[in-house]
């Protein structure tokens, strides 16, 4: 299947699926960073443009900080983003779905500069491309992956179907039974003709059409549900 | 189990976990919604509740198993047991990283004796002319003292080019090895140039007392970031018993503590070639006597320290 999830194991023995961030997200990612980058170089050199020769020395040591740091010490202490990716809702994390360590961020930005080549992130492009998970040529050899931050979603207590009169349903199979708690589930995210051609689909089941039959199926549902 | 007699039972239990509200019940928490999501797959829940779960166990497992470090006493077993030790671990290539770093040096040094006019495969005429008038024995400035802001500049200015060199010497490595080699052999290259035609032209003293004090550091750190990278293309050419992914992870690994080294390494360089190298006021016989004892030190440090087991 075409797929960006990621099934990972954790010692528990359960398993967690995590979706891969793609080369685009990730590039308006580093443009954000890069444009970060340069805004603190701005203001530094506004800053140390008093100082004279000791003003230059230290402009050079940010340079430094942060053409190589930046990066790593968000990850490390950030869990995992530098402040582009959080704005895209990305983030570094080891593969065994761990945050991502010292060594790991070290790894992979520095790195980085072969992912460079030839020119604008050539090879970590390519690289990317031919292996399943969107790894450039650093995350290959510290083991990371970038993946998309996964907020808690808040259960949904107000379950409009929720009202309806449970009904049980004649004997179905457990793939039917879930797909009519998902179509309940879905139903608000859904534009009423939607709703009513797919619960037409079901007719020989409810006996019923257009509005009708939707209430029957959101019956259905909360009798399956419990 | 119906999913609305599970949701209801479990609720306040996931509740808890999202709020993180005491530590001490966080792991027994986590585990126990590990199961809860293993419930849920098996009795097949909604989707929703799924991936609510998924999430939840998600963030559990990210805060349970990150990475609690001690960073002084890290730091400190680093120095004193393990970056000695990964060295002699890899002294082979500790011995071809070396050969093609000092081996290059020396080949151009003796080279540019031989035929001065070899610095020009190197450098061009204006860089030749600059870095002759740095040295030269008869110039104004080698009698002043630089001012100690300038000092601080050149501290940046060190710090930035050479441990990105350092940096660029292991991370080309991944390419099977040829980039280290080739930053290898160009910079020891390099070094033999600058060296050797200042040898010729008889501007030594400026120039060996300069170098002394940090050249052990320095010198001894570009190799170490050569045998990182060397690790790195090894691991791809010959991987072993291994996969060459699996090979390349194992290898970056531990080549990370070597390059955590050569950073120490480089800084400390650049901090006492800013500081004492250009001090123009202390005696050249006792810059060379420092710079001999530094690489004593150095190589004592790398043969002899964390010999013992750990306890």
């Amino acid at each position: 299947m075409l797929d960006t999830t990621r099934p990972i194991e954790t010692p528990e023995g359960i398993e967690l699926s995590l979706r891969v961030a793609g080369p685009i997200v990730r590039a308006i990612a580093w443009c954000l960073d890069f444009g970060i980058r340069m805004i603190i170089y701005i203001i530094l050199l506004f800053l140390v443009s008093s100082l004279g020769d000791f003003g230059i020395g230290l402009l050079l040591v940010s340079i430094f900080l942060l053409e190589w740091f930046y990066p790593i010490l968000f990850e490390v202490y950030r869990y995992g983003a530098t402040p582009g990716k959080r704005a895209m809702k990305i983030k570094v994390l080891h593969e065994s779905g761990a945050p991502v360590n010292w060594s790991g961020a070290m790894i992979r930005n520095l790195l980085r500069t072969i992912d460079f080549l030839p020119f604008f992130y050539g090879f970590g492009l390519v690289t990317m491309i031919i292996n399943k998970d969107f790894k450039r040529i650093g995350d290959l050899a510290a083991n990371t992956v970038v993946v998309y931050e996964e907020e808690i979603i808040p259960v949904k207590k107000d379950r409009a179907w929720m009202d309806e009169s449970p009904l049980m349903p004649i004997t179905l199979s457990l793939e039917e039974q879930q797909a009519i708690i998902n179509f309940a589930d879905r139903a608000q995210h859904l534009p009423e003709e939607r709703l009513i051609d797919l619960a037409n689909i079901v007719t020989p089941l409810t006996g019923k059409t257009g509005k009708p039959a939707i209430k029957t199926l959101y019956q259905f549902a909360n009798g399956l549900i419990g | 189990m119906k999913q609305r007699t599970f949701e209801d039972k479990h609720q306040q239990q996931w509740e808890a976990l999202e709020q993180d509200q005491d530590i001490a019940q966080f792991p027994r928490r986590y585990r126990q919604i590990c199961q809860h999501l293993a419930l849920a797959r098996d009795r097949h829940y909604t989707p929703h509740l799924i991936t609510r779960l998924n999430r939840l166990v998600l963030h559990g497992h990210q805060h349970l198993y990150q990475a609690h470090s001690h960073p002084i006493s890290q730091f400190i077993k680093f120095l004193s047991v393990d970056f000695p030790q990964r060295v002699r671990e890899e002294s082979r290539l500790v011995v071809v990283s070396s050969l093609l770093f000092f081996g290059s040096l020396l080949i151009m040094f003796l080279g540019v004796q031989i035929k001065p006019d070899l610095i020009f495969s190197l450098m061009n005429i204006e860089q030749v002319l600059d870095m002759e008038a740095m040295y030269n024995p008869n110039a104004d400035h080698i009698g002043h003292n630089r001012e100690s802001d300038s000092d601080f500049l050149m501290f940046g200015f060190y710090i930035r080019n050479n441990i990105s060199i350092g940096f660029q010497t292991f991370a080309s490595g991944i390419i099977f090895g040829l980039g280290t080699i080739f930053f290898l052999v160009f910079n020891g290259l390099y070094l033999g140039c600058v060296a050797g035609h200042l040898t010729q032209i008889g501007y030594t003293v400026p120039f060996y007392s300069f170098v002394a004090g940090h050249s052990a550091l320095e010198l001894i750190a570009i190799v170490l970031a050569g045998v990182a990278g060397l690790k790195l293309g090894l691991a791809l050419i010959a991987p072993g018993r291994l996969t060459r992914l699996d090979a390349l992870q194992q290898a970056a690994v531990h080549s990370m503590l070597l390059v955590y080294g050569v950073i120490i390494m480089l800084l400390l360089a650049a901090f006492i070639e800013a500081f004492w190298s250009s001090n123009t006021a202390i005696d050249p016989i006792i810059k060379y006597i420092v710079g001999g004892i530094m690489w004593i030190v150095i190589l004592a440090y790398f043969t002899l320290v964390g010999r013992h087991r750990a306890t």
